[in-house]
């Protein structure tokens, strides 16, 4: 890999190059949390470690328009809405949310390709930017993430006053060449002695080395069956807080909104938490909250790992873990149904 | 306090006066703390906890605890008291089938003012009893003062006094105390309509919907929220426009008006950091001033001010008395 650096006193130049040409997205601070927001001149980097809300929206976004359809008299037209093509760039994805992306693909890429996703991910340039002080929360690392070395078609680090770049796709080389007479060619010691260093703290951390692969000991109906799930699932309030901060939760609704004169066709976040999940004409398959509250753990980590060679639907953000408001998240969920040697 | 709380509940479900205990149960961290129901003396010794983190009000799940079979123990502390007599007016809980144990409150603490001091990657977290003392990974060893990190709501606390219960665990009984928590809603009344609408677009436009805040809220119990309703016309879970942002919070609002006992979870939950609660003081202290000073869950008995009728009642006309526009 070519390294390239930049004092960070330069970013702004590098932001307001790149927001010239397309709409750049970079993390910054809005009534004391960090949020992604278009990039204007005076913005300036978040200095927290990540958004409260994640990437995703990039792609699936939490409420967008399908189509319309208009009605004069007894005429019925069709009309597409598409606002989805357009080139734009992410600076500042965590590890954790630039692999959801990877997680996202596998749901809406694959056959029947979701063209409004496919549209937004071939538009969108993700541009990662490593962890210098992971959380007591975070445990990406259960899921292979090097926090001190992101996904994503470039990746940046923050070392000190200096910035440095690397690419990693086509998109990020074309994204450094855009920006290249800022940068200055540079090797990749330093991002090497942060990478060590952000490993340590991992170690340090109480979740650090969180594992998930426990799981896989037991087969489907043996989890499914678990009479523990009465008791983690009793004090959910069933709310979704968990499933809408989220950054690998994929699950949505399409609904129609009556304008008077036609029909917006539209789809939102949907969430299993909620108790029309799944209603269909023939009723509900999921009556209880019991029911609901397993779906959301067993998806992600029993029936997508099955379906995904392996691969688990979570990115140990930690965002569950933060914004529950009863406090129960993933990692206990796991710590209780794993089976362990000792047991 | 903690140790005192498993002793009785122990005590309690050996005699059979209950038979499971609600409480709060031990996470990963100090501070992760989620309600819980215990059933066994060893599952108290296990997992009860009771901390300055352990802020969730259980009274709502009471609604449904109640109507299980056998009486469940129930630690509440005052302003859990207060929602708990609310509902009992409202016919909501099956007061009977609840032992309530009053628990005093100083006042929760609220983590994320910790992690805000810039302490993150929290390796440990000790209660010296005034103040903590924290730990973290990148070599922090910092001394906290409780009272700088305590929830908002807590700082405004409005009573310490326990309103319903079969035992205090602390005698004597709390009282209703000075507080400030009108402050900030008089500083939003100071603005001009245009300054009060900036200010709630810019903090409900952060709503994800999570409904959080309604589903935590032990006022809303209505088995179908009309938000859940695919009938109702406005069922959302995506809040479409600006309009529906604003819609589900201040219907929400309105069907709490009189029955929200400011008890401040729904700000405390909300992963957005909306100060929901401002909406609903802003409520409480017009019925103060419209129909004399009336506090929801005070008792389980007297009549609210939405559903009761007085000569004395204020006008409709009122709006305009006040300021509104025609
Ligand atoms: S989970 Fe990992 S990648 Fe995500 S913010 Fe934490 S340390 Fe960074
Ligand atoms: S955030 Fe917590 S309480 Fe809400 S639905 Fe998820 S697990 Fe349940
Ligand atoms: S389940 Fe929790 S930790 Fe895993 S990706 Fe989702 S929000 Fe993050
Ligand atoms: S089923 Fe639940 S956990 Fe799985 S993606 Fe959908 S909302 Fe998320
Ligand atoms: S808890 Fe906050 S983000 Fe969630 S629905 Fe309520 S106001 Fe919106």
């Amino acid at each position: 890999m070519t390294y390239y650096k930049l004092p960070v006193s330069g970013l702004d130049a590098l932001f307001a190059r790149v927001a010239e040409q397309q709409t750049l997205y970079i993390p910054t601070d809005k009534d004391g949390h960090a949020v992604f927001a278009a990039y204007e001149a005076g913005m300036t980097l978040s200095k927290k470690l990540n958004t409260d809300r994640s990437a995703k929206d990039f792609f699936f976004p939490q409420t967008e328009n399908l189509y319309d359809i208009k009605m004069k008299g007894k005429q019925l037209t069709v009309e597409d809405t598409r606002e989805e093509c357009a080139d734009f760039t992410v600076f500042g994805v965590k590890g954790c949310d630039a692999r959801s992306f990877a997680i996202l693909d596998k749901v809406f890429l694959a056959d029947p390709v979701d063209t409004y996703y496919k549209n937004r991910r071939e538009h969108g340039t993700i541009v990662s930017l490593a962890c210098n002080r992971p959380e007591e929360t975070c445990f990406c690392r259960a899921f292979g993430i090097d926090a001190g070395d992101p996904e994503g078609d470039a990746t940046a680090w923050r070392i000190g006053d200096e910035m440095y770049f690397a690419a990693r796709t086509e998109k990020g080389e074309a994204f450094l060449a855009f920006v290249k007479d800022l940068l200055t060619e540079t090797d990749g010691t330093m991002v090497e002695s942060l990478k060590k260093a952000v490993a340590y703290i991992m170690d340090q951390l109480p979740l650090g080395n969180t594992s998930f692969e426990g799981m896989k000991q037991t087969d489907l109906m043996t989890h499914f069956q678990n009479e523990k799930w009465a008791g983690l699932s009793e004090s959910c309030l069933g709310c979704g807080t968990c499933t809408f901060v989220c950054p690998t939760c994929q699950c949505y609704d399409i609904r129609e909104f009556d304008t008077g004169k036609g029909v917006k066709k539209f789809r939102c976040w949907d969430s299993c938490m909620y108790s029309d999940f799944t209603l269909m004409a023939h009723g509900n398959s999921r009556n209880s909250q019991l029911e609901r509250f397993r779906q959301r753990f067993m998806h992600k980590l029993v029936y997508f790992p099955n379906n995904n060679g392996g691969e688990f639907g979570c990115v140990g953000c930690g965002r569950c873990l933060a914004k529950c408001p009863i406090q129960t998240n993933i990692v206990k969920v796991e710590k209780a149904l794993e089976v362990r040697s000792d047991d | 306090m903690q140790d005192r709380m498993i002793a009785r509940a122990k005590e309690l479900l050996a005699d059979g006066t209950v038979n499971r205990v609600m409480g709060w149960q031990k996470g990963e961290f100090t501070y992760d703390i989620t309600p819980a129901v215990f059933h066994t003396a060893e599952e108290l010794d296990r997992d009860f906890v009771c901390n300055d983190f352990a802020a969730a009000n259980v009274s709502k799940y009471l609604v449904k605890e109640s109507r299980k079979e056998g009486r469940i123990l129930a630690f509440l502390k005052p302003c859990d008291s207060y929602s708990f007599a609310q509902l009992m007016k409202e016919h909501r809980v099956l007061r009977e089938n609840v032992y309530i144990i009053g628990i005093p409150s100083w006042g929760k603490t609220d983590f994320e003012k910790i992690k805000a001091r810039g302490l993150s990657g929290i390796k440990n977290i000790k209660d010296n009893g005034a103040d903590y003392f924290v730990e973290t990974v990148y070599g922090d060893e910092v001394t906290v003062p409780k009272y700088e990190v305590m929830l908002d709501r807590c700082k405004d606390c409005k009573s310490k006094k326990i309103v319903v219960y079969d035992e205090l665990l602390e005698e004597p009984n709390g009282d209703v105390i000075e507080n400030h928590r009108f402050d900030e809603v008089a500083r939003l009344e100071a603005m001009t309509p245009d300054e009060r609408f900036a200010f709630w677009r810019n903090e409900l436009s952060r709503c994800i919907r999570c409904n959080a805040c309604r589903n935590v809220c032990p006022a809303c119990t209505c088995e179908k929220c009309v938000f859940d309703n695919r009938d109702s016309g406005v069922e959302n879970k995506a809040a479409a426009d600006s309009f529906e942002e604003n819609m589900f919070h201040i219907i929400r609002a309105f069907h709490v008006a009189g029955r929200c006992t400011d008890c401040g979870e729904c700000s405390r939950v909300c992963p957005q950091h909306i100060p929901l609660h401002l909406l609903n003081r802003k409520f409480i202290k017009d019925m103060n001033e419209l129909y004399g000073d009336y506090q929801a869950g005070a008792d389980p008995d007297t009549r609210p001010p939405m559903t009761d009728f007085r000569f004395d009642d204020c006008e409709p006309s009122v709006v305009y008395e006040r300021g509104g526009a025609k």
